[in-house]
């Protein structure tokens, strides 16, 4: 399928700082691409530039074939994009405001109504509809701009960390919305929460100085981590000092780990070592909480990749 | 055209969401009521005809219009809406230009709201209503230079004290630039013509050229090549910072 969005080569230095260093990457229907990194790392910068609003060094970027830079205005007419923070016009209210940007869009009448009632519903923003934006919590200032982005039900969506200062509940809803859209868009969301990625993401990508450092399915992304098919054992401290050193005479063990909660066995060239640990523990008479293969997690892997210290031999 | 049209309504609407449009208006009579009646004896010279009260609009705009313009860019900058509203599909142009009648219009309603003045010559006297409406044409062309200027530099910077205070500075120049005060300063070095150009610059000079009855296309034209050439600096600006 074709890419709806096209990023190539972006380059964008602010003063000394290389704030986006040759980004590239497509995004096709139906996929949802998480862009993580640590603050700072030019996740909005990207962002900012994919949507026109700054002008890169160098490199483009396509929206469904149109040239940002060429033809910004075709380019974005079939785009939602929230932009970091937010921001809504707060003298207004969420009716108002979406009033105006369905206008924008093009809709008037009853058409603008139903597109107004629609958005609001999808991010259940019914109760607040005729009040000041400036009198609004932070989680319904964010809805709101989430609403403005749907309104016209664009093929892409760019959302600059779209469930930021929303509780759990409402972060639920917000994922559970974009995984409905999933199917016929295109769409980028921003986070530096991991665990979004594994809840909405189709693919994702860390940045971090402004590089892409790692770029896969969530799954592909895990299995980087150090601890990804290794095996935890969860038992009491006895146990596990009387396991550690028949483990580690086991063929395909690579290292043992003690922990908090038990032990860590990390195997040596991807073999599949569980069974030889249940069977070790069985002869010993020994009695564990738990024995299971660990997927490995984002989380390591983002601190990997984003801390120069940890980075080793790199990935 | 349209979507210039959703802009200004958004733009002017947003006036009056707050109360500072109120206050406005009510300073801005207020102020000038108390002018042309004490400062400008507006009883006492017993003419019928409103000099007095066009008299004062120069420095009344001068202090004034830049606090209508002052918020027109520095706030979209330093809320960030401005990076909403630049991806949306609009262009620079149309938003600089939707802003800039927004708050022409909304300036129009205070200057329209002097109407009392009108129907108080017109009750006491029997002026040239003429000369009058010529006056008020002037008077708003005027208001839409002072506002192009102050939206000019608004787009400069994101604290609005300081969006006002270049406004007033730059008004400022424009307003003085005819009076003897300037041309004395410049005229024992500058060659005629130079001293002319300086000369014609002047608001106060073109506006009391309209506000004498002749309605000259010469000063209209001043006045709109000055809106023009603010706005455009306006649209540069704007693109150039508004990222920053």
């Amino acid at each position: 399928m074709a890419a709806m969005i096209e990023v190539n080569g972006l380059c964008k230095r602010f003063g000394t700082i290389q704030a986006v260093d040759n980004v590239s990457f497509q995004v096709a229907r139906g996929e949802v691409l998480g862009f993580l990194g640590p603050n700072g790392a030019g996740k909005s910068t990207t962002m900012k530039i994919i949507m026109g609003f700054l002008e890169p060094d160098s490199g483009t970027t396509r929206l469904e074939g149109f040239y940002i830079q060429n033809q910004p205005i075709a380019a974005r007419r079939n785009v939602g994009y929230m932009p970091e923070g937010a921001p809504s016009y707060h003298e207004m209210t969420p009716h108002g405001f979406l009033g105006f940007i369905a206008g924008i869009r093009g809709f008037s009448g009853s058409e603008a109504k139903d597109r107004i009632a629609m958005a609001a519903t999808q991010t259940q923003l019914g109760s607040v509809l005729y009040q000041p934006i400036d009198t609004l919590s932070r989680g319904f200032k964010r809805r709101v701009g989430l609403a403005q982005a749907l309104l016209h039900d664009p093929d892409i969506l760019i959302l600059d960390e779209p469930t930021d200062g929303l509780d759990p509940n409402q972060k639920h809803e917000v994922r559970s919305l974009i995984q409905e859209m999933a199917a016929d868009k295109a769409i980028i969301i921003s986070t530096h929460i991991l665990e979004e990625v594994d809840a909405v993401c189709t693919r994702a990508m860390i940045i971090s100085r402004g590089r892409i450092v790692a770029n896969g399915t969530p799954d592909e992304l895990e299995s980087r981590s150090k601890r990804h098919m290794g095996v935890s054992v969860t038992a009491t401290r006895e146990t596990c000092q009387q396991l550690v050193d028949d483990l580690n005479a086991l063929d395909g063990v690579a290292d043992v780990e003690l922990d908090s909660r038990g032990l860590f066995v990390k195997p040596s060239g991807g073999s599949d070592i569980i069974d030889l640990i249940r069977i070790l523990v069985r002869q010993r008479g020994l009695s564990v909480a738990d024995i299971r293969i660990e997927r490995g997690r984002l989380e390591d892997v983002f601190r990997d990749v984003t801390i120069p210290s940890a980075t080793g031999d790199g990935l | 055209m349209n979507l210039t049209w959703i802009l200004f309504r958004r733009e002017f609407l947003s006036y009056f969401a707050t109360p500072v449009a109120y206050v406005f208006i009510v300073f801005f009579l207020g102020l000038l009521g108390a002018m042309t009646f004490f400062m400008g004896s507006f009883f006492e010279r017993g003419q019928a005809d409103l000099a007095p009260f066009f008299a004062f609009h120069t420095w009344l705009y001068l202090l004034l219009i830049p606090a209508i313009s002052m918020r027109l860019w520095s706030d979209e900058r330093k809320t960030g809406t401005i990076e909403l509203l630049l991806t949306l599909p609009v262009s620079a142009t149309q938003a600089v230009i939707a802003k800039f009648l927004a708050a022409w219009a909304f300036a129009a309603i205070a200057v329209a709201l002097t109407f009392p003045f009108w129907i108080t010559v017109n009750y006491l006297g029997e002026p040239d209503n003429g000369v009058i409406v010529a006056g008020y044409i002037g008077s708003l062309v005027m208001v839409g230079a002072y506002l192009s200027i102050g939206s000019c530099l608004s787009s400069a910077s994101k604290n609005q004290v300081i969006a006002f205070v270049l406004a007033v500075l730059v008004s400022l120049l424009f307003t003085v630039s005819g009076t003897p005060l300037v041309l004395e300063l410049v005229s024992s070095w500058a060659p005629t013509q130079v001293i002319d150009v300086i000369a014609g610059l002047s608001f106060i000079a073109n506006f009391d050229a309209i506000s004498k009855g002749v309605l000259d296309l010469v000063n209209l034209i001043y006045f709109l090549s000055v809106m023009a050439l603010f706005l455009f600096i306006n649209v540069i600006l704007v693109n150039l910072l508004k990222a920053r």
